[in-house]
């Protein structure tokens, strides 16, 4: 595919934006490499939303700074910034037709006819909706209307594509499709692209890093695995999935849960709280001869085909949450069952 | 369904008795004074005076309604999309127009456009005129009258279409880099386009029955047709002949509001 290979690289430089009395961004840094896929993660009302205004143009930062390979465009309307954007709903001209929606950014440019027609067909075919460039929007399905708006704002190979929760109005299967074309878009093209969403399991699926977001700062910036495996702060371990926490205390050296000592990799002993992820912990009818184990009781267990999850209590009365596939589960388990959680001493994390 | 009907009842009895059997009562004049038949028809459509006031009639009509939509385009983005100050002025400049009788306006306009009015012995005074200019008692007097009337009546469909524009779309549009003309005539006329259609017919409608206006800037020159009916039925006793151009008047309005509900249907208009 002839795209222009360019890509930008983005830094924020301690971003604030307040709405009167209201901080919707506080003190907001971060870089976004050359051609990388970002994912700003977060609540409604984080501050994502927000963030990702600030950087099209379409927003004014109240204090801090922007600058885009090193120039500064703090100052610079969205208008004047050259970035690709697909807006939430998509944004299609309706009186247009696919090929002149897509045509729009090119003819702005002033190119010729013959280069718009040239540059229409192939972005048409990159997106998969041959056959559709006469139509008009209303005419288009949810997935097929999210093609076109990502075809219009890659049309002139803009250096930066932005994207505020593009899938939101798709059901989940088109979803997953949606996915999938947007990984390829982006290897395709090698623009960086910056991607809002509440959606973890999409942020995770996606991103080559992930800011999360909650109450308008920045909680944690970094690869998939990183922020899921090693949360910088409870916000972050909550937000992206299940997680288990226990209260712990250190005695003679080591920590100790209830009473029963535990061993931790690179934990300190001063920690008040480790976390360990649900799927990682496994379930035991009888106390495993070595590694760290508790002993909990089941309250509830709920089927959900190849997964079943589990809720228990310990005897000191912390609630705990347990994933396992419905396949490796001992038989006659119900609710009221004493049972033995056990973990690799290297997947727990302080919190 | 008899709830909705018990409720609609009165309603529909006050315009029977208020509007349909008067109207009845006028149809029923065109067709037999001074003699039965169609005969005052036939005289409505082939008098060249009576001809000629309807060809006028459509003519200010549709002057009147490109000048009033097109003003009340700008006029509406300004109302909707303007900054606070903007808004506040429009929407004083529109409702308080508003509020004023129709008449006491074109006694207004009549004091500012005359010969001797406000406008002319200014333009005078200042040197830049040597004989005033006539700016009523013609066609363009009873424009500038019936214009200043309806803008209101096509500021506020268009507010309501320019509410409904999905700001998004503008934005996306911003993003491009396209200039403000292009959003203009590119994106925002054309997503308005039904707006101004359903604006557009309003005010034709509106303008097509226009008396007071007429009457008074028009001093007599530029008769329309309401204003034929008022001299056929009082000054020149002629009932059946003002009757026949009430309803020929009647059946052009009726079929433009068919037209505007269709097009309401069609989800052209909100």
């Amino acid at each position: 595919m002839a795209l222009s290979g360019k890509a930008s690289e983005i830094e924020a430089k301690s971003i604030t934006k307040t709405f009167g009395a209201f901080t919707a961004l506080e003190r907001v840094s971060l870089t976004v490499g050359r051609g990388e896929f970002l994912t700003l993660l977060g609540p409604s009302g984080s501050g994502k939303t927000t963030f990702l205004m600030v950087l099209s143009g379409f927003e004014a930062a109240s204090s801090g700074s922007l600058w885009v390979d090193g120039q500064d465009v703090t100052g610079l309307p969205a208008e004047a910034r050259g970035f690709g954007m697909v807006f939430q709903g998509y944004a299609l001209f309706p009186h247009m037709t696919v090929a002149d929606n897509i045509a729009f950014p090119l003819r702005v440019q002033k190119r010729s006819a013959a280069d718009v027609a040239r540059r229409v067909e192939e972005m048409v075919a990159m997106v998969g909706l041959d056959g559709h460039a006469h139509k008009r929007p209303s005419a288009l399905s949810g997935g097929q209307q999210q093609r076109v708006a990502l075809a219009r704002a890659l049309a002139y190979g803009p250096p930066v594509l932005l994207l505020d929760e593009p899938f939101s109005a798709l059901d989940k299967n088109l979803r997953g499709q949606m996915q999938e074309e947007m990984k390829r878009l982006h290897r395709e093209t090698g623009t960086t692209f910056v991607f809002v969403t509440h959606d973890q399991s999409e942020a995770l699926a996606l991103s080559t890093r992930v800011a999360i977001f909650d109450k308008g700062r920045l909680q944690q910036i970094a690869p998939p695995e990183e922020v899921y495996e090693r949360p910088a702060n409870r916000f972050v371990a909550e937000f992206l999935g299940d997680i288990n926490i226990l209260p712990v205390g250190g005695e003679d050296g080591r920590l100790s849960f209830e009473g029963q000592p535990l061993t931790c990799d690179g934990i300190a002993k001063t920690t008040n709280h480790i976390a360990v992820r649900p799927e990682y912990m496994g379930l035991h009818l009888t106390q495993p001869a070595k590694g760290n184990a508790i002993a909990a009781r089941l309250t509830d267990l709920t089927y959900q085909g190849a997964e079943t999850r589990m809720g228990l209590t310990t005897p000191g009365g912390t609630q705990l949450i347990l994933r396992q596939p419905t396949g490796v589960l001992p038989e006659g388990l119900m609710p009221g069952s004493s049972v033995w959680l056990s973990w690799p001493e290297t997947r727990a994390f302080a919190l | 369904m008899t709830r909705t009907a018990a409720l609609l009842g009165p309603l529909m009895l006050l315009l029977g008795l208020a509007y349909l059997l008067p109207f009845l009562g006028v149809l029923r004049w065109s067709v037999t004074l001074p003699e039965p038949g169609l005969g005052q028809y036939h005289a409505a459509l082939t008098d060249p005076l009576v001809l000629s006031v309807f060809w006028r009639t459509l003519r200010i009509c549709a002057v009147v309604t490109v000048v009033s939509v097109a003003a009340a385009y700008v006029v509406t983005l300004l109302w909707v999309r303007g900054s606070p100050l903007q808004r506040l002025l429009v929407e004083l400049c529109i409702l308080i127009p508003f509020w004023i009788s129709v008449l006491t306006r074109a006694f207004g306009w009549l004091a500012l456009l005359s010969n001797k009015g406000l406008l002319n012995s200014w333009l005078m005074s200042l040197g830049v005129l040597g004989q005033p200019l006539t700016l009523v008692r013609n066609e363009f007097g009873v424009i500038v009258g019936m214009v200043h009337f309806l803008i209101p009546f096509a500021a506020f469909p268009l507010a309501t279409t320019f509410r409904g524009l999905d700001e998004r779309v503008l934005m996306a549009a911003r993003g491009m880099g396209a200039s403000r003309a292009r959003i203009f005539w590119q994106v925002m006329v054309p997503m308005t386009r039904a707006g101004v259609l359903g604006a557009a017919l309003l005010v034709f409608v509106f303008a097509l029955g226009f008396f007071v206006t007429p009457a008074i800037l028009g001093g007599g020159r530029s008769v329309m047709a309401a204003e034929l009916v008022y001299l056929r039925i009082f000054q020149s006793p002629d009932w059946g002949l003002g009757a026949a151009v009430s309803v020929i008047l009647m059946v052009c309005v009726g079929a433009l509001l068919a037209l505007m509900m269709r097009q309401g249907r069609a989800g052209g208009v909100r």
